[in-house]
């Protein structure tokens, strides 16, 4: 009965809308993935020889942050990774077993990208580890806990993926812990180092953890199992609707009427809500390079660099898959007096405001200097003036139907994954750290950051040309874009 | 109004649509029967620009549709769910569309008021969102959505599947007032040979893509359509 699962998983794979595009695609994103894994793997290794020479004992070293790993792990799991649910509608009048059903749905999310990742760092650590003369017993037994704590996670978050904003919960503990670590108020890692360095040093205690997945596991089947009725674990939370004008925004006309609705899109779908907080992540993600915490971030090419994520994050994560928000009602919007052009500048007008309220917000910045908020400024010149007409190009090539309602599939779904796009990604961050070393290695900073500053206007200069360009694209595009989107993801 | 010349439609070989000359005059009600897959939705699609044609073309008043957009503004349609967007109470739906439209507010209220009893009390101020409600409701609203603006040309496809017997006869009642307007071309498919005949003056038979049958309605259509797809 299993292998007719796995065959339906095969086939569903296999058919899936971006992945069915030709051979040199497929070959070209095995390459990728093959070398992402070898950053990773890399990282494994690497791990040992760095903290060797921090005169630091690696083992210990990394026990005393796996707690923080963890923690992470789950918070990252509860924010994206999906439960596959839904598609066990169909099976249940088929003659399959409940047990069988419930089964194969736990373990196919035992095979999910969340899991077996972390094995690319874990057990090229473990083999250097045993190179090194470490005792193979316990690097075997400290491995095997290991593993289960991250299945401890994967299960942690079916059961309690049905609480709402947990992740914030969890986000918020540990952060206070660390904060609190930082500060030396309360350590808990004295805690935690010695039972991590435990499944290592006893014979049994990693005993402890294997059996608290096995229990888990029992836990999280009985749950599944009792709850698979369509009115109990398989139901769909409604919610209660309020209807909303936003007539503030009629005085803009047919652009109004847009960017109400894209509101409502953005405000009413877990989807278009995580694009939100990734948008806040990105606003301090240039901390990292500004506080001069990381020495390798802290270069003038990398603060342009930077500069462009900061006010940039909305428009990376929302842009990059622009006409897909619409995919579920996209042969409405093509039926109705709708010309390409207004929607295409509805949502660049989306873009260009959430880019101008992250640049106010990251005023915060000025902390660090006026330099530092001018560079960001600088960047997002560049992100109103170029990036927003590439992240629209890119969107003609994105035919990926986004399904709103789920959480997930920003990073882990395999079936997001576009070249195109991908491709057109580069010269979004490319282009202008390669202008601001131009200008700061042939004269200085202020010359740098005019140029990149420069292409921006230009591109403001041109937008008219532009979306011309953009427009033909969505209309070559068009009939290719409906019959992608009416495949259901 | 409609105008259809030497239109076909090819996947990989297989002709599923094939129509050499076709006209509808303005203010007709068209019905369009034929078993499943006789390429009903195609034509449809093809009509509403959504697939391209393998040869030939549709102009409607006058507009030729793959090639200029202009048809949008007189054209009311409503094909399948994907015309619904699920994140919107039904008001927000009409609204949008009316807006996209140019109809106020209070233009669009005098609609919905209008269409009060074919909502049955279980569209507006339910505190629900389009994803959430009934296939059956869903379809209510997509109906009342083509109806936004005046259109010229009213496109429904299987407007009379999944609803309750109540709600088909007042459909049908709403499907014979605009065939009764002079200026709107009512287009409606359907696998249901009496509601069709009932509601159309005029009704073609599409078997795997060619036209079978092109008849006026008359008292003995109904019968005559029941024998020829008797087989």
């Amino acid at each position: 009965m299993i292998r007719k699962f796995i065959y339906l998983e095969w086939k569903s794979f296999l058919r899936s809308a971006s992945f069915g595009t030709n051979l040199a695609m497929k070959i070209l994103i095995g390459f990728l993935m093959i070398y992402f894994s070898l950053i990773f793997i890399g990282m494994g290794v690497g791990a040992f020889y760095v903290l060797k020479k921090m005169n630091l004992e690696p083992l210990v070293t990394i026990n005393k942050f796996l707690i923080y790993y963890f923690s992470f792990d789950l918070i990252v799991r509860l924010l994206v990774q999906k439960i596959p649910v839904l598609n066990i509608k169909p099976l249940l009048v088929l003659p399959f077993k409940k047990p069988t059903i419930v089964h194969f749905s736990l373990g196919k999310t035992a095979l999910s990208f969340f899991n077996w990742v972390h094995a690319l760092f874990f057990v090229p650590f473990s083999v250097v580890l045993f190179l090194k003369g470490y005792d193979t017993v316990g690097i075997l037994l400290w491995l095997i806990a290991a593993f289960c704590f991250v299945y401890i996670n994967n299960f942690l978050n079916i059961i309690l993926s049905n609480i709402d904003k947990l992740f914030v919960v969890f986000l918020g503990i540990t952060a206070l812990l660390g904060v609190a670590q930082y500060y030396d108020l309360f350590n808990i890692t004295i805690y935690t180092t010695p039972v991590f360095q435990g499944f290592y040093e006893s014979r049994w205690m990693a005993l402890i953890p294997v059996l608290g997945l096995i229990g888990l596991y029992i836990f999280t089947f009985k749950y599944f199992k009792n709850n698979l009725y369509l009115d109990a674990g398989l139901s769909k939370k409604e919610d209660v609707a309020t209807t909303e004008n936003l007539s503030w925004l009629n005085k803009f006309g047919t652009l109004g009427t847009f960017l109400k609705n894209d509101i409502k899109l953005i405000k009413r779908n877990k989807r278009s809500k995580t694009t939100i907080f990734m948008s806040v992540i990105f606003l301090f993600y240039g901390l990292l390079f500004f506080s001069g915490g990381i020495e390798t971030y802290d270069k003038p090419v990398m603060h342009i660099f930077a500069g462009i994520f900061v006010s940039g994050g909305f428009l990376f994560v929302f842009g990059q898959f622009v006409p897909s928000w619409d995919s579920s009602y996209y042969q409405l919007m093509m039926t109705q007096n709708i010309p390409y052009r207004g929607y295409i500048t509805s949502k660049w007008w989306l873009i260009v405001i959430a880019t101008f309220v992250s640049t106010i917000l990251a005023s915060f910045y000025l902390f660090f200097g006026w330099e530092v908020y001018l560079t960001i400024v600088v960047g997002a010149v560049y992100n109103i003036g170029v990036n927003s007409h590439l992240v629209l190009l890119g969107g003609a090539f994105t035919k990926t139907p986004i399904d709103l309602s789920s959480a997930g599939g920003a990073f882990g779904d395999k079936k997001a994954f576009n070249l195109n796009a991908m491709l057109l990604s580069l010269p979004k961050i490319l282009l202008p750290m390669g202008l601001y070393a131009l200008g700061f290695y042939y004269g200085n900073k202020m010359i740098g950051l005019a140029l990149v500053a420069g292409a921006g206007v230009l591109g403001f200069v041109f937008k008219e040309k532009v979306f011309s360009l953009i427009e033909k694209r969505y209309k070559i595009e068009k009939y290719n874009t409906i019959s992608a989107y009416k495949q259901k993801s | 109004m409609i105008q259809v010349n030497q239109l076909s439609k090819n996947y990989n070989g297989t002709t599923v649509l094939n129509i050499e000359n076709l006209e509808i005059p303005k203010g007709q009600s068209f019905g369009l029967v034929g078993n499943n897959g006789a390429g009903k939705t195609t034509f449809f699609s093809l009509l509403l620009d959504l697939i391209q044609p393998s040869t030939g073309s549709i102009k409607s008043n006058d507009v030729q549709v793959n090639t200029s957009e202009n048809w949008k503004s007189f054209t009311g349609s409503f094909l399948d769910e994907s015309f619904l967007i699920g994140y919107l109470t039904p008001e927000e739906y009409f609204y949008f569309i009316g807006d996209l439209r140019n109809q106020n507010k209070a233009d669009i209220d005098a609609l919905l008021a209008q269409h009060e009893e074919f909502f049955n009390g279980e569209i507006l101020n339910n505190k629900k969102y389009l994803r959430d409600l009934s296939k059956g409701n869903q379809k209510k609203v997509g109906i009342i959505g083509t109806l936004i603006g005046n259109p010229e040309v009213v496109i429904l496809d299987e407007p009379f599947a999944n609803l309750d017997p109540t709600t088909v006869s007042r459909l049908k009642k709403i499907i014979k007032d605009l065939a009764d307007n002079p200026n709107v071309t009512v287009l409606v498919s359907s696998h249901d040979l009496q509601h069709t005949v009932e509601v159309c003056d005029r009704i073609v038979a599409l078997n795997k893509g060619e036209i079978v049958k092109d008849i006026q309605t008359s008292k003995e259509t109904l019968q005559e359509l029941e024998s020829f797809f008797a087989v």
